[in-house]
């Protein structure tokens, strides 16, 4: 239960045996694994600057997600994910400039600038279910969404994503043991970065990982090293293919570091030894699948670098196209809380219409109103 | 038609709905073989199978967090808790996942789901088979809460709530479970949700009140009849969220003074908003202040259960203070 399945090592040296994936994927992975990390370094940015408020750190957890994202099959299968995952959508061709809509919340959100930035909401090309801050909830939900496609025999898995400090949750708990009982196509994936904010792992439970956790509910546990994205694909791979076939579920546990803070309000130094950080610094996924990759001739270095380049090119155009766009329109505060707007809230978005414009307020740059 | 109790009323609608549509699907504790703890779920499992109606482990949370996976996948999910008491594992579920989940994602993502439990008191169930928690749920913002107060409109709010595109709480009254029996029509139809009942008529005050208060103010009614000749109006608002504010200040309009009863403590209670709603936009109409009749601020007792629910007696009583004003 200990053991942890490993591909590369840290030093990016094959020790396993790798999975047939053709070159284009293995650059793929690659390519969303730079864009992962470009992407978390200009929201990092644009909150230091003031540009949005909020960000949650994505980095040293890349090869997590994009393993996670290449095991995947976008037309059947759904993810729950938590909060800490850009690589999954990144992955499967959501763009930067949609992901950088969120945020900013501006018009073209698809939560209509309503959620805090990084509480995205898509459904193609990949049907990535809208996030929520409180943790764990999402965990159940996959179980019912897997269920869903269990009882219509579609084959489809449901992935839910969540990191160690969520499997104290109730919606863990509850999660991991409906679907030991009904075998539901899901996989549960454990991103253990090793910090629920300030809370170490360690300080999180008592058991001996978080793999083993499984073993109560009747469901399998694998550990596998989460710095390694051939190792996470793999064991992914496997968990999905068995509850594709009607194997029930698997829960992973992948062990890797969050190499900042929990959310830019947070101030890690004060809690994470600066030694520990140095440790994993030279674990660092993408520096190992980069070794990796140039090792086996999938890639150039200048290739590698050319990637780099662009994609820290191409999140920063993104970051100006969202940022140059407008914030949603007044009324939209009171849209979607029913499928129907019900009378009491068409009084109260007139009052608001009617109360900011007579402020002068509430009008977009273009002077019109409302917004 | 059918003359049917407010339970067998809520199996029958169930029974229709899942018959009219394949996606609709029943989970909780104890509905499937058993039938339900009031036998709401009796006969689903053995005639639709169990992957429509079945046994889930006891969790509330689960429950509804499953079932709202369900919803946003295709399915039309009815969970069943089964005390209104026990669903407070579920809150965060249903607060912050169900009723946020359409305007959280832009209407990308929706919760067409039920949840029916049985609340209120009147079976000496004491604190935690008794309480009435409709405003926790009113209060929340993309949740709808019907609470039907008759087998008929039970069965028809059921099969509507189950049809709504949106997140309903379906709050049966298990005092009434089988207090009385009315005629039910056999096979599909609705009572729309968002649309109040009169089960008396009167232009000299009205009585708000929905649920297991609905007899008893209909008792209060009645007998304020007979002994002062005044005709009081009794308002079932059977939709509490979203509630049908025109009928509510139609009603306060042409009767001019107004009572509410509920079940549930004061403090901050359902009745306290339709007190503020007559006070902000009908002041001009009332003849005398509105009076709320309530449980009191105290969890539900158990032996002296009687005492604290509102009774025909504490209604009369206050129905002749607003009258005598």
């Amino acid at each position: 239960m200990s053991d942890l399945f490993q591909i590369i090592d840290p030093s990016g040296k094959k020790v396993g045996k790798a999975p047939r994936l053709k070159k284009t994927i293995l650059i793929h992975m690659f390519q969303a694994m730079v864009r992962t990390r470009a992407f978390d370094d200009r929201c990092m940015k644009l909150q230091r600057t003031g540009k949005i408020g909020f960000s949650v750190p994505n980095r040293g957890i890349e090869a997590s997600s994009v393993g996670c994202a290449a095991a995947l099959d976008a037309t059947k299968d759904i993810v729950a994910p938590h909060y800490r995952d850009f690589g999954i959508m990144l992955y499967h061709g959501i763009s930067p400039e949609r992901m950088m809509d969120t945020m900013f919340g501006n018009v073209d959100d698809t939560a209509v600038g309503r959620q805090m930035p990084v509480h995205f909401s898509f459904e193609n090309p990949l049907r990535y279910l809208s996030i929520s801050s409180p943790l764990g909830t999402q965990i159940p939900q996959a179980v019912g969404m897997a269920m869903a496609m269990q009882r219509r025999d579609e084959k489809g898995v449901a992935l839910t994503t969540f990191g160690d400090g969520s499997t104290s949750t109730s919606g863990f708990h509850s999660g991991m043991n409906f679907a030991g009982v009904f075998q539901t196509p899901v996989v549960f994936f454990c991103q253990n970065n090793q910090w629920a904010i300030s809370c170490a792992s360690a300080d999180q439970t008592a058991s001996e990982s978080y793999a083993i956790k499984g073993e109560a509910y009747g469901v399998p546990g694998v550990r596998v090293d989460g710095n390694d994205v051939l190792a996470v694909y793999q064991v992914v791979a496997e968990a999905v293919k068995l509850a594709r076939n009607g194997g029930g579920p698997t829960l992973i546990e992948a062990l890797t570091f969050r190499m900042g803070g929990h959310s830019t309000s947070d101030d890690p130094t004060k809690y994470v030894d600066a030694d520990l950080m140095k440790e994993w610094e030279a674990k660092d996924p993408i520096m190992r699948f980069r070794a990796y990759l140039l090792d086996a001739g999938h890639m150039t270095k200048k290739e590698a670098e050319a990637m780099e380049a662009d994609a820290a090119e191409e999140v920063l155009a993104a970051a100006r196209a969202a940022g140059a766009k407008g914030v949603p329109p007044l009324d939209s505060v009171f849209g979607d809380v029913f499928e129907e707007m019900p009378a009491h809230l068409k009084v109260q978005r007139d009052f608001a219409l009617h109360h900011y414009s007579s402020r002068g307020e509430g009008v977009n740059d273009k002077g019109e109103f409302p917004l | 038609m059918t003359a049917l109790t407010l339970v067998q009323a809520v199996n029958d609608g169930l029974r229709t709905a899942m018959g009219g549509d394949d996606t609709v699907m029943v989970l909780g504790e104890d509905v499937g073989l058993k039938g339900g703890v009031f036998l709401a779920t009796d006969g689903l499992t053995k005639e639709f199978g169990e992957d429509r109606c079945f046994d889930t482990p006891l969790s509330e949370d689960g429950i509804v967090g499953v079932g709202i996976g369900l919803a946003m996948n295709g399915m039309r999910p009815v969970c069943e808790i089964q005390f209104q008491d026990f669903i407070f594992p579920a809150f965060d579920q249903i607060v912050s996942e169900a009723a946020k989940m359409r305007y959280r994602s832009g209407g990308m993502y929706t919760v067409p789901m039920v949840i029916r439990t049985p609340y209120g008191g009147g079976i000496r169930g004491g604190l935690y088979h008794s309480q009435s928690g409709e405003a926790y749920f009113a209060h929340t913002p993309g949740l709808k809460v019907v609470v039907p107060s008759t087998p008929y409109d039970a069965k028809g709010l059921l099969i509507a709530a189950i049809e709504d595109p949106d997140p309903v709480l379906f709050l049966e009254p298990k005092a009434l479970y089988r207090a009385f029996r009315e005629e039910v029509p056999e096979g599909y139809y609705t009572v729309p949700l968002s649309k109040t009942r009169n089960a008396r008529e009167g232009n000299d005050l009205v009585i708000y009140c929905w649920g297991a208060m609905v007899p008893v103010c209909a008792e209060a009614a009645d007998r304020i009849a007979e002994s002062r000749g005044k005709q009081v109006r009794v308002v079932d608002l059977r939709t509490l969220m979203p509630l049908d504010e025109e009928a509510v200040l139609e009603a306060v309009r042409e009767c001019g003074r107004a009572v509410v009863v509920q079940e549930a403590p004061r403090f901050c209670g359902y009745a306290s908003e339709i007190s503020a709603m007559l006070a902000e936009h009908a002041v001009e109409y009332l003849e005398a202040p509105v009076k709320r009749v309530t449980g009191f601020d105290t969890p539900f007792p158990n032996t002296l259960e009687n005492y604290y629910m509102p009774d025909a007696r504490r209604v009369i009583d206050a129905v002749e203070q607003v009258l005598d004003f």
